[in-house]
């Protein structure tokens, strides 16, 4: 099968980007250096083609009852033009997918799922709608994503918009005109950074694109790709699903349990996986086996996704899910799963870097955290 | 970017310079490898002494997305390696066919299969 194609390929290639297989999709890995884009963000700002994001609309009226029902948070209490992250997890507490929901009006929800996982979310949200006044359109295609991410961010956009950007709080969003083009702009982002992400038809991506581009120059922007994306969220702590998340995982294995909420009063309070997810928050309560933490090497070898962890000893006692090389850290950190008994900040272990012992420390996540 | 044409490549994307009198070539990384693999965060290097053989791995070379085994373009003795790359690897990647060599090797014998520029250039189709 071909990769799709984002609305905005042809400039990528222009552009000279280094492009990859992401989920069935060709995007741009990085333009120049990812190092460089991945300090751009930190310091001013960056440019992102996310279209491969899967939007998926949830509309009618007991939309926000459906999605109470079908995903783990509660939806019908976010208010109109707010964001929240949520997951959609299976009968037995196994996270599909991790996901933002944005209520773009009372009776209207956007559901935005990773790439790898829209057929499955947009599957299992049809499947759940059975039996509720409300309608889940697949929006995959109406929709390019763009994001404008870093402290520079709110300085750019309001040189392209009148929209009220001191009153688009964190994880709220507004329907607004940026560069006359007509958008959902999102105070959303993946990157530990000040950001917003707009929700375009892809007809106006590229005029959106060349808009953000002129008026980010003078502030230092650049078009940045998915490979500083994911060292910035790892920084930022994020999780990415297939690496800290995924259906062998629940929300609390995964130190998220706040997502699920039981105080639902929608539904009669039940949703898809509450008797599983109780169980999970109940032995998480009292003795989690294992801990998502953090850790911080004062080597230079990289502890990668996959490797093991291990005591003092050499005995095994987790496993790496994302490690790289930190920009801002300037040295190699990771996230892991650590036995309970191995995870408390400060402890030593090491990780096995292919057949050699690297010391390691594990640390309270997130690594980095902006100044607000 | 261009394949200077006074070296010779490896399918591994290795360079070789041609032995000097005291029958010594220069390894590195094309600059087409470096751009593949991104940014260059740690170089591993085999030692001054050691014995390498055309066509095995002798070092790693790590980005900020994999690993990648450095492979020799050819067999003989290391007589000198690249302590500037080892402290900062980025060289790699800015000055692939200059500052960013790796080893130098007394060479016994050179990988057989070895390229022109030109067929390099080719066989990466850039």
């Amino acid at each position: 099968m071909s990769p799709r194609l984002t609305a905005l390929d042809a400039l990528h290639r222009a552009l000279g980007a280094t492009m990859t297989d992401f989920a069935g999709w060709d995007m741009p890995l990085r333009y120049g250096s990812e190092r460089e884009e991945h300090l751009a963000v930190r310091t001013k700002a960056g440019l992102f083609d996310l279209s491969h994001m899967g939007e998926i609309t949830v509309s009618g009226p007991q939309a926000g009852e459906l999605l109470d029902h079908a995903l783990v948070g509660f939806i019908s209490a976010l208010g109109v033009l707010r964001a929240r992250y949520t997951m959609i997890c299976r009968e037995d507490g196994g996270i599909l997918d991790d996901l933002i929901v944005y209520r773009t009006a009372d009776d209207e929800y956007m559901v935005v799922a990773n790439a790898s996982n829209a057929q499955v979310v947009l599957d299992a949200l049809t499947e759940r709608a059975a039996g509720f006044d409300a309608v889940v359109r697949d929006d995959r295609d109406a929709y390019a994503l763009l994001a404008v991410q870093g402290p520079a961010a709110n300085a750019i956009l309001s040189s392209v918009t009148d929209a009220d950007l001191p009153g688009l709080k964190y994880y709220a969003l507004l329907p607004a005109t940026v560069a006359g083009k007509q958008v959902w702009l999102a105070r959303t982002g993946y990157t530990g950074e000040d950001g917003f992400e707009i929700f375009c038809t892809p007809a106006d991506a590229e005029h959106l694109w060349h808009a953000l581009t002129e008026a980010g120059a003078p502030h230092g922007l650049v078009p940045a790709g998915l490979s500083c994306r994911d060292t910035l969220r790892l920084e930022a702590g994020m999780p990415l699903y297939g690496h800290e998340l995924d259906t062998s995982l629940t929300p609390f294995d995964a130190g998220l349990g706040r997502v699920v909420r039981f105080d639902k009063t929608t539904n009669g309070g039940d949703f898809v996986g509450r008797e599983a997810l109780e169980a999970a928050a109940a032995q998480a309560e009292a003795k989690a086996p294992r801990k998502l933490v953090g850790l911080v090497s004062e080597g230079k070898r990289v502890p990668r996704a996959e490797y093991a962890v291990v005591d003092a000893e050499g005995n095994p006692i987790g496993r790496i899910t994302s490690g790289a090389p930190s920009p801002t850290l300037g040295k190699p950190i990771a996230i892991a799963y650590l036995d309970a008994a191995h995870a408390a900040p400060g402890t030593a272990v090491a990780v096995d870097v292919r057949g050699k012992h690297e010391p390691v420390e594990v640390v309270a996540l997130p690594f980095y955290k902006r100044a607000r | 970017m261009s394949n200077p044409q006074n070296l010779q490549y490896s399918k591994e994307h290795e360079w070789l310079t041609a032995a000097d009198a005291d029958g010594v070539s220069t390894v590195g990384i094309t600059e087409h490898a470096a751009g593949a693999l991104g940014d260059i965060v740690y170089v591993d290097l085999p030692a001054v002494g050691d014995t390498v053989t055309a066509g095995e791995t002798c070092g790693e070379l790590e980005s900020t997305k994999s690993v990648s085994d450095l492979y020799s373009p050819a067999s003989g003795e290391v007589v000198a390696v690249n302590e500037d790359v080892v402290a900062e690897p980025a060289k790699v990647n800015s000055e692939a066919f200059t500052g960013g060599w790796l080893f130098k090797v007394k060479v016994t014998e050179a990988q057989a299969d070895l390229m022109t520029a030109d067929e390099y250039t080719a066989f990466t189709g850039s």
